[in-house]
């Protein structure tokens, strides 16, 4: 659906070159709901206004649905902008023109007909739920409100890509979640590609299907949700995951465990339906080992449950040993947080 | 000098009528071509939708050199060409042409201000729709800049009042002329005060009436 193969961008200034995006290449399949999360200054926003050439490339390519837009400027790069959406943290409604007269405004862009335009706006006023809003300036709106006529517009040449930069990052968290699955419903019922550029893991835990963590212009790693979660291979994406799924335990707390003799800490990550069984009472009857909770938590991603666990296990060196034995055959992932001495 | 309200009347009708027609035309014109200037700087300048540094700084400096020179040296600079433009360079519109070469520039500086107050962003939004520079300007920098503008009317209005004011240097005509003539030259105290209070009025008539528009259709 998008390729991005090789993509730079450098800006120039008096102080000397500051690079933006550093050989940034990712797939993005038809479908997905791609998060890209990163720190401000990490050049996700440049990444996403690359995307649509709102940012022009140093180098590289931006191939959506077969058609290179690097190579296209004027009259064809404004054609081909008229099937990729975009909604702003600030939304960057028009101020004079009321929430029916903002979602027309791509319509009368593309130049459709007028009799078409109010048919095809009463449609996304009906979609976003603002029907009895139709008459009301922007300046009368709430944040979410905003939002949803940012998505209506965003939506109203029906484009096949709908990018989000930072869509909800001056929402309340109440607000965050009705907008999420507003983005989570058109993503299923219109099979509409989205792109979310975000800081905040919560969103991507929320409705995003892949995740690619960016850092100082470069992606460090990406994949499906889950894996990430669960497994995440870079400092940058394990703290974005920390933020979300807390797991560290006080020093104090380790540092007294450390005193014990035949124990040792370990986390054991659960997703799906294995998330509901009873693990532990199983693990204790089959490998007499005693264990102490100290840490858990469950929560979703989408809508698998994802739940950690940080337990201190203690018996004889075999009885752990058949513990890490079970628990690797029930195919759950364990993590030594502290070894037995 | 006795008071007398019908040679009074006879003398101000004419004037503030002679105003009013400067005023209007020239204020009119200034836009027509101030109106494009103040769009061509903020579209041209850095970072805008059509940015082309020549075209900004040739501009931008002719705008600076009719705005720094005096009205008055305007007025008497231009004469041959007002000659050429209308036939004569005396009268009322005559009077016109310096008004607009002083008032146009200020009209591109007054529009380019009201124009760079829309967010770039939404400027942004619509380019990420699609939409064209022309469609731009019309769609978006206009409208969204409509009350700031409606101000700026008003404020170049009030200017060019003024300026008719010295007008009566090239026999103009107007409030000013007839200030000076009568009021000032001629010791008619009465006249001077008339013609100051409907100055006045005037002007305090139209910045109520731009700000209560500008209030208007701001949402």
């Amino acid at each position: 659906m998008i390729q991005i193969k090789k993509l730079v961008k450098t800006y120039s200034s008096r102080q000397g070159t500051v690079t933006a995006i550093n050989d940034v290449s990712l797939h993005i399949p038809q479908g997905a709901i791609y998060g890209i999360i990163g720190l401000s200054g990490a050049g996700k926003s440049t990444l996403v206004r690359c995307l649509n050439l709102l940012e022009r490339p140093t180098s590289g390519q931006i191939i959506i649905s077969g058609q290179d837009l690097t190579k296209l400027s004027g009259k064809a790069l404004r054609q081909a902008r008229q099937s990729i959406g975009m909604i702003f943290q600030h939304f960057y409604l028009l101020q004079s023109r009321t929430v029916a007269e903002n979602i027309a405004f791509p319509l009368e862009i593309a130049g459709l007909p007028k009799k078409d335009i109010k048919v095809r706006v009463e449609e996304l006023l009906h979609l976003v739920g603002l029907e009895d809003k139709a008459l009301a300036y922007p300046s009368q709106l709430s944040g979410g409100q905003k939002q949803r006529v940012g998505i209506a517009r965003a939506l109203a040449t029906k484009p096949q890509v709908l990018l989000c930069d930072e869509a909800t990052s001056a929402l309340d968290p109440q607000t965050t979640l009705s907008i999420l699955n507003l983005l989570r419903d058109i993503n299923q019922n219109l099979g509409l590609t989205i792109v979310m550029i975000t800081h905040e893991m919560k969103v991507i835990k929320e409705v995003c299907t892949d995740v690619a963590v960016i850092h100082e212009a470069r992606i460090v790693e990406y994949g499906p949700v889950e894996s990430v979660f669960i497994q995440p291979q870079s400092e940058i994406g394990k703290e974005f995951i920390s933020t979300v799924f807390p797991s560290e335990l006080p020093a104090e707390l380790l540092r007294e465990f450390a005193t014990h003799h035949d124990s040792e800490i370990i986390r054991i990550q659960f997703l799906g339906s294995r998330a509901s069984d009873p693990i532990i009472t199983d693990l204790l009857r089959t490998c007499d080992v005693r264990a102490n909770i100290l840490y858990g938590s469950i929560d979703h991603l989408r809508s698998t449950l994802f739940g950690t666990l940080t337990l201190e296990l203690q018996g004889t060196p075999e009885q752990l040993e058949a513990a890490h034995q079970y628990l690797a055959s029930r195919e759950l992932k364990v993590e030594v947080i502290q070894g037995a001495i | 000098m006795p008071f007398d309200p019908s040679n009074l009347l006879q003398l101000i009708s004419p004037a503030v009528g002679e105003t009013l027609y400067m005023v209007i035309v020239s204020t009119l014109l200034a836009y027509v071509i101030g109106l494009p200037l103040g769009v061509i700087l903020v579209v041209t300048s850095p970072g805008h939708i059509l940015p082309n540094p020549w075209v900004e700084r040739i501009l931008g400096t002719l705008i600076n050199i009719l705005r720094s020179a005096p009205f008055i040296i305007l007025l008497v600079a231009f004469i041959p060409f007002t000659r050429i433009l209308v036939g004569t360079s005396i009268g009322t519109t005559a009077a016109i042409v310096p008004l607009v070469i002083s008032a146009a520039p200020f009209v591109a500086r007054v529009v380019e201000s009201s124009l760079k107050e829309v967010p770039y962003g939404v400027i942004e939004a619509a380019l990420s729709m699609g939409a064209s520079p022309l469609q731009i300007i019309q769609k978006v920098l206009l409208p969204e800049a409509k009350a700031s503008l409606i101000l700026g009317v008003t404020i170049t209005t009030i200017s060019v009042i003024g300026y008719t004011a010295m007008a009566g240097a090239v026999g103009g005509g107007g409030l000013g002329d007839l200030a000076i003539q009568y009021g000032y030259n001629r010791f008619r105290t009465d006249i001077m005060i008339v013609t100051v209070v409907i100055l006045v009025v005037i002007v305090q008539g139209l910045q109520s009436l731009g700000t209560t528009l500008a209030r208007k259709i701001s949402h």
